[in-house]
């Protein structure tokens, strides 16, 4: 017979404000193999603990239950008290009486009945319980980051300064991301580029740091500590080690059809190109769409050029395999096409554009070389509408766009509004709102400066409609304030798009496991404690792919995943989990039902002899990676002759938990 | 709210179909209608006076007649409120009125105000014709 200890706590309120402990204790005193029961003020204060620690001692138990919170709160505490007092961390069992008991019932003597059942049903699971001893596995020293926006080099710049090997997998020609393609910053109004550039050089000349661009993460397998990634790296038809980025070819190339995705294709490129003067890598590509030698055999031109002999048309997709212990997911945003909102009439007029395309259209690098011109006819606009929440703040059950709010667009908007009125003084400039979102250090002061100093016109409303009218767009929206419907002829009408994850991105978290929201923004293990980490373990997350942020906020938490990786990668082994399945060779039939649902490919098929009570044979039969295996139990299930087991939780003790609840 | 009013916003609120409570207050319908000038209560007003129940105020102003039902605003709204059709609901309620609507079909042409648009006395017309 076992002896075991019940430790019923009342956590403070929580629990004893609708449970009555002390029946609770007091009835699990009669449950055969209990030689110990009470309750306790708090059981995880060094005090409850010092009790369980005195009793497994003074009663020689040789296993507890825990009648407490969730077990996803305090397991380990009790696990280690456990250990500490020489009993094996896995003879302990936590009955939930908190969150699956206290805080869901109002009726006490309801709640006092349930806490009961649990806290029978956990002696009865530990009945069955078996010692088990944790393994470990290897950490390999190198971090993954997908994505090469600011997220991601922040990242990578980060863990690479802890000396620690990262490998930055970016899909684009050259890093930099969004930030690359800005103005202007808020709140203090600094050159985009002048800030990011040097950490794009930063990146690129750190020993520690690889950079793996135009590639794409194409499978993903392993687990925390040793994934194993394939990467594909699409052809550039020119050679990284020999290209100098002299730009000849895009002078020589007689293709220039390409469109500008840089500039948000909003003037051609040619086949040959390099996206901007300061990317990393400094490096050519060829687009085969619009390459004439690609497609027809003929030309060459930019090969003949080449002083370097970095042209190769024969190049062919690279795929390179690697192991990491960690991997980051900074796969960014993009905005949304605005095009089906037909009121602002995007997709027709040329003059209507989105924000970030407003971006390139002040940059000196864009395609007006910094003059503000409209799209359609290159003239100076005299009158500007901004649009905000184009998108955003939606009801999910229309049609209309994102349930969120993009957060960073009623910034950027003011800095629009701030430095158009600041270069071009006769220019109107109107933004309509709803609400003005400026929480942020300086940020209300940035958007009053707006306001008073620069004399932008905020008007309380939306738009309803925008028209062609001759050159004009009539502008016809609600000015709630005046109560008054206004229109305003505008030459240039700038809509604050939503932005969304990157399109990859849910392919990227079904290949990592890694859980994503209804709108394909990755989910943090815990919204406010764990804010940097999947709920995957490894798998950590930076900047917007994990929602709407701007710089700041994406350095900080960029900075943040990078202390969880190091972390991570600081450690020799990792102590795997060993409530993993196993499978009974005898009663396996090698069907393969196992394998398939396995989400982790832990399983695999081996010939093996199997000797039992009469048998003798050689069957093919299932076998468990206990390193891969993350015991979820999804295998013990599917399989139909009941051969998977999972230790810690076998069928026998679901089945002893289940028969003392409905028994 | 007393009885009165708690009846007059249940039955507008189950006549239309519309939860007030879902506007944002943004003002988009009210920048789309079309009709805006012509009323005294704009078409974000209404979900607003729905909301806190002034019913009446709306039932007794020429405003429910000027709307076009073109939809709009019950087209555009991002939050999918649809005033439209509560505009259209305080209307009904007025027609299903006992004694509010006597007036002969005969004396409309008369009576009409010349600014109404053609399409809402066309529309009122075959509301008589029954
Ligand atoms: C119009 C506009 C103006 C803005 N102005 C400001 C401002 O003034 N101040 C400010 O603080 N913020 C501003 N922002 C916000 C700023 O752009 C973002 O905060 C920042 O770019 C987020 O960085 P990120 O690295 O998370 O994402 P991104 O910049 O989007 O970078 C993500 C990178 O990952 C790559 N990637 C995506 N998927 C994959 C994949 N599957 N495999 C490999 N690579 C992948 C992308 O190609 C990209 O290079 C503005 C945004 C917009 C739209
Ligand atoms: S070979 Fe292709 S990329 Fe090179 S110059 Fe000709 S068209 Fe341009
Ligand atoms: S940040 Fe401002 S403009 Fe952008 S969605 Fe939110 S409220 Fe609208
Ligand atoms: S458009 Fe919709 S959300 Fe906006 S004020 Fe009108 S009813 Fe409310
Ligand atoms: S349905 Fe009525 S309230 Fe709505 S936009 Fe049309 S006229 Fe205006």
């Amino acid at each position: 017979m076992q002896k075991i200890g019940v430790f019923v706590c009342w956590c403070g309120s929580n629990i004893a404000g609708t449970v009555d402990v002390e029946a609770v204790a007091e009835a699990l005193k009669s449950v055969p193999g209990v030689v110990y029961s009470v309750s306790y003020q708090y059981m995880c204060s060094a005090a409850g603990q010092k009790l369980i620690t005195d009793a497994i001692n003074e009663y020689k138990l040789d296993g507890i239950v825990v009648a407490s919170c969730s077990p996803r709160m305090h397991e380990n505490t009790f696990r280690k008290t456990a250990e500490a007092a020489g009993l094996n961390p896995y003879m302990v069992e936590i009955a939930n009486i908190r969150e699956q008991c206290s805080w869901i019932h109002k009726d006490k003597e309801e709640g006092t009945k349930k806490a009961i059942v649990l806290a029978k049903a956990a002696v009865a699971k530990l009945k069955n319980d078996k010692p088990l001893k944790a393994g470990t596995s290897q950490v390999t020293k190198r971090a993954l980051v997908i994505g090469g926006g600011i997220a991601g080099i922040q990242t990578a710049l980060d863990v690479a300064d802890a000396g620690y090997e990262v490998d930055i997998v970016e899909q684009r020609p050259t890093i930099g991301g969004r930030m690359a393609q800005l103005d202007k910053t808020f709140p203090t109004l600094d050159c985009s580029a002048c800030i990011l550039t040097p950490k794009m050089v930063e990146a690129s000349q750190n020993e520690k740091i690889n950079i793996i661009s135009y590639a794409k993460v194409e499978k993903v397998s392993g687990f925390v500590g040793s994934f194993k990634a394939t990467i594909r790296k699409k052809a550039r038809f020119v050679d990284e080690t020999k290209c100098t980025g002299c730009s000849l070819c895009m002078q020589k190339c007689p293709s220039k059809k390409g469109k500008d995705e840089f500039n948000m294709n909003m003037n051609n490129r040619p086949a040959i190109y390099i996206p901007f003067a300061q990317a990393i890598p400094n490096v050519a590509v060829i687009d085969p769409e619009q390459c004439i030698k690609l497609k027809t055999g003929k030309c060459g031109l930019c090969e003949k050029v080449c002083a370097a002999g970095a042209i190769n048309y024969k190049m062919e997709d690279e795929l390179i395999e690697r192991e990491y212990g960690a991997i980051v997911v900074a796969t960014g945003f993009k905005p949304i096409d605005p095009s089906p909102l037909n009121e602002y009439g995007y997709a027709e007029n040329a003059d209507v554009v989105t924000s970030l395309e407003l971006e390139r259209l002040m940059n000196a690098a864009g395609p007006t070389k910094g003059t503000l011109l409209r799209p359609s006819d290159g003239k100076h606009p005299h009158e500007i509408v901004f649009i905000q929440c184009v998108g955003s703040r939606c009801d999910e059950n229309t049609e209309r766009g994102k349930p969120y709010c993009s957060k960073i667009c009623c910034m950027y908007t003011a800095k629009h509004a701030m430095l158009i009125r600041d270069k071009y003084p006769d220019t109107n400039v109107h933004v309509f709102y709803i609400d003005v979102r400026t929480p942020g250090k300086n940020f209300d002061e940035f958007y009053r400066r707006a306001v008073e100093q620069y004399g932008v016109d905020y008007i309380k409303g939306m738009v309803g409609k925008v028209a062609k009218e001759g050159d004009k767009l009539m502008v016809r929206g609600s000015d709630l304030i005046n109560n008054q419907q206004v229109e305003i002829a505008a030459d240039l009408v700038v809509l604050a798009t939503a932005i969304e994850p990157d399109p990859s991105a849910r392919s990227i978290g079904t290949m990592l496991t890694a859980s994503m929201d209804t709108n394909d923004f990755f989910t943090e293990a815990h919204a406010k404690l764990r804010p940097v980490e999947s709920p995957t373990a490894g798998i950590f997350l930076s900047g917007v792919a994990q929602g709407p942020k701007d710089v700041p906020e994406t350095v900080a938490q960029a900075s943040a995943a990078a202390s969880k990786v190091i972390g991570l990668l600081a450690k020799d082994h990792l102590v795997t989990n060993p409530c993993v399945a196993e499978s009974n060779e005898l009663m396996c039939n090698g069907c393969s039902q196992c394998e398939k649902v396995c989400p982790y490919g832990a399983i695999t098929y081996i010939e093996k002899e199997v000797r039992g009570p009469g048998v003798r044979e050689v069957r093919r039969i299932a076998q468990v990676n206990p390193a891969v295996c993350q015991g979820c139990g999804a295998c013990t299930v599917a399989c139909p002759s009941g051969a998977m087991d999972l230790k810690g939780f076998s069928n026998k003790q679901i089945m002893a938990e289940v028969d003392q609840i409905c028994l | 709210m007393n009885n009165r009013v708690k009846t007059l916003t249940e039955t507008a609120l189950l006549i239309s179909g519309v939860n007030p409570k879902k506007c944002m207050k943004c003002g988009k319908c009210s920048g789309t209608c079309p009709s805006y000038d012509k009323m005294e209560y704009h078409p974000h007003q209404f979900v607003s006076m729905v909301e806190k129940g002034q019913i009446e105020k709306l039932m007794n102003s020429a405003s429910i007649y000027y709307c076009l039902s073109c939809m709009a605003c019950v087209e555009r709204c991002p939050r999918g409120v649809e005033p439209g059709k509560l505009v259209e609901a305080v209307r009904l309620m007025k027609i299903r009125q006992q004694d509010a609507n006597h007036k002969n079909g005969n004396d409309i042409a008369r009576i009409a105000d010349e600014n109404v648009p053609q399409q809402l006395l066309m529309a009122a017309m075959r509301k008589y014709r029954k």
